[in-house]
């Protein structure tokens, strides 16, 4: 399993992909890391924020959660592109029957996979926490909700990752499975739109949506009720990938 | 060499929805053998290949392989098999060295002697000079040769190797096909193929598929019994009578050709073309050409299946 995972990772630094990936979204976070804390600094941005809550937004608040916020819009457009190649790409150079041969399960390849990208995904994101983290050297920061909305991006990311794995078995185009895996994050992303204006609002729907359950671990809520959410979903994708693999041999 | 069964196969068939692409095949394998399996494109040749890999389920039918039944013991089934799919499974952004240590990982070799593993198969199959290479710029004959070496590097007890030698120059087929006998020695091998030649060259054993069954499991020796008649195409300045011909001894069967060309077909082995030399340096036949005529795999296919629907309408008579 940690073979093929390192494979997967080797093989994503070896591509030009993972590297531009990285810088790109390094210089959009940093850029908007930049004017987020340069209008925090302005005077009359602070008098706003004294406004809202008589003890001021805090540091974390304003910076950390705004990065956060937009690092996942940026992992929903960037997540499909990496996730694509996971198996179907294996399939479209036909090296798939390499590891389907091999005396490895199936559940240990597709898992292999996973934590291949997972750690791909958590390089990606210490890079982005050290741009917050930098700030200690002149203020304060929420230790406690820094963790929380790092667990709660953390779980996002295993989560898109999971549903793109799903959809790369089940083509052999990897164009093919980027569109679809983005199509399928975005209605997960919008779905508790439905409804929206109507007096009454799909509670299914608005239970389905990732955003709901984002939400609260930026604010520093680390609610058990969201983890269940996001490790259910995990775990039904990764099953899914596991059997449809298993299945294609008949 | 002890001789124990290494793959036994039963009633296995395959299904692609309604096509059935492998028919009851039943066969067995022992230590030592190298099998080649023979048939025309579309034969079914790569459906039994993937399914004795484990790639592919049966729809029917039981597959033993070194004693490990694939269905109940997939792990150690497949442990004992190196399989080399029609199109060599390569990552082409790895450098040689790189794919088969992540080849030698996947298949459970103990850390300590990966290096060793890797360096026997790059001394079997002379990937010395590249091994330091990207797959990706190789040419056609290395990458298969790294197929192959990523087949062998466990040292399984069988290895399939699935149309090795196809899109090859023929110095490589020939590279190849020496590899393979080497192979034969300490493994058992399968390959498929739709040359037949090659099947002569390198197997000692020969299965003859057409649409999904076995009509021929038998020795080399065996096959070329099959092709007991042999044809002679002859070309004479001043054509004789065709009857004249046909009297000569041993002649089965005469047919005229293009102008001037007969095709003679004879019964059973005698020197007919020394008789045919003879005969038109007597009579003046003016011979100017004679060319032995090899029994085509497509002849074969033609013989054997005309035989066995023979067999059957004999059984329907009983």
């Amino acid at each position: 399993m940690w073979n093929i995972a390192m494979k997967e990772l080797r093989q994503l630094f070896l591509s030009p992909l993972a590297w531009s990936i990285l810088a790109v979204v390094q210089i959009i976070l940093g850029l908007v890391f930049a004017s987020t804390v340069d209008s925090f600094l302005q005077p009359h941005v602070q008098a706003e924020l004294a406004q809202i809550s008589p003890n001021g937004v805090s540091l974390t608040d304003f910076i950390v959660v705004d990065l956060l916020s937009l690092t996942a819009v940026i992992v929903l457009l960037v997540s499909p592109l990496l996730t694509m190649r996971l198996i179907s790409e294996e399939r479209y150079n036909k090296t798939l029957p390499l590891l389907l041969s091999s005396p490895i399960p199936i559940t240990k390849i597709v898992l292999g996979k996973y934590l291949g990208l997972m750690i791909f995904f958590v390089i990606m994101l210490l890079m982005i926490l050290l741009m917050p983290l930098s700030l200690l050297l002149g203020g304060n920061l929420d230790f406690g909700q820094i963790t929380s909305a790092t667990l709660g991006i953390l779980l996002f990311i295993s989560l898109f990752v999971a549903i793109g794995l799903y959809i790369s078995t089940l083509t052999s185009h990897p164009t093919v499975a980027a569109i679809s895996t983005f199509g399928a994050l975005f209605v997960l992303w919008i779905i508790n739109w439905v409804g929206n204006g109507t007096e009454e609002k799909s509670e299914l729907f608005t239970y389905l949506s990732i955003i709901e359950h984002y939400d609260g671990f930026l604010k520093g809520v680390v609610n058990t009720e969201d983890i269940i959410y996001y490790l259910l979903f995990i775990t039904l994708f990764l099953i899914l990938s596991i059997q449809h693999l298993d299945a294609e041999r008949y | 060499m002890n001789t124990d069964t290494l793959i036994s196969v039963r009633q296995l068939s395959r299904y692609y929805g309604e096509l059935c692409a492998v028919n009851k095949v039943n066969f067995e394998i022992k230590r030592g053998q190298i099998l080649g399996f023979l048939g025309p494109n579309g034969a079914g040749k790569s459906t039994i290949m993937q399914m004795l890999a484990g790639t592919l389920a049966p729809t029917e039918g039981e597959i033993t392989i070194a004693g490990y039944d694939l269905i109940d013991f997939p792990l150690k089934a497949k442990a004992a098999i190196g399989y080399l799919p029609e199109q060599p499974p390569l990552y082409r952004d790895m450098l040689v060295n790189e794919f088969l240590t992540f080849c030698a990982h996947l298949h459970h070799i103990p850390r300590n002697q990966v290096k060793k593993a890797i360096n026997y198969v790059i001394e079997q199959c002379n990937l010395a000079q590249v091994k330091n290479r990207l797959i990706r710029n190789l040419s056609k004959g290395y990458q298969q040769r790294i197929g192959i070496a990523q087949a062998i590097i466990h040292n399984p007890a069988v290895v399939i190797l699935d149309e090795p030698t196809i899109g090859l120059d023929p110095i490589q087929v020939r590279e190849i096909r020496n590899l393979i006998q080497m192979l034969g020695q300490e493994h058992s091998v399968i390959l498929s193929t739709h040359i037949l030649p090659e099947v002569q060259t390198v197997c000692n054993h020969v299965q003859i598929i057409n649409h999904g069954q076995l009509i021929l499991n038998d020795t080399v020796e065996g096959l070329l019994a099959h092709m007991h008649t042999t044809r002679l195409k002859v070309g004479f300045r001043h054509p004789p009578a065709i009857e004249k011909l046909q009297q000569l001894q041993s002649v089965s069967n005469v047919s005229p050709l293009e102008t001037n060309y007969f095709l003679i077909e004879q019964s059973f082995e005698h020197s007919l073309a020394e008789l045919i030399v003879e005969q038109s340096v007597i009579h003046g036949w003016g011979l100017f050409e004679l060319t032995p005529e090899r029994q085509t795999l497509e002849q074969i296919f033609v013989d054997l299946t005309k035989a066995e629907s023979h067999d059957y309408s004999a059984l329907e008579v009983v």
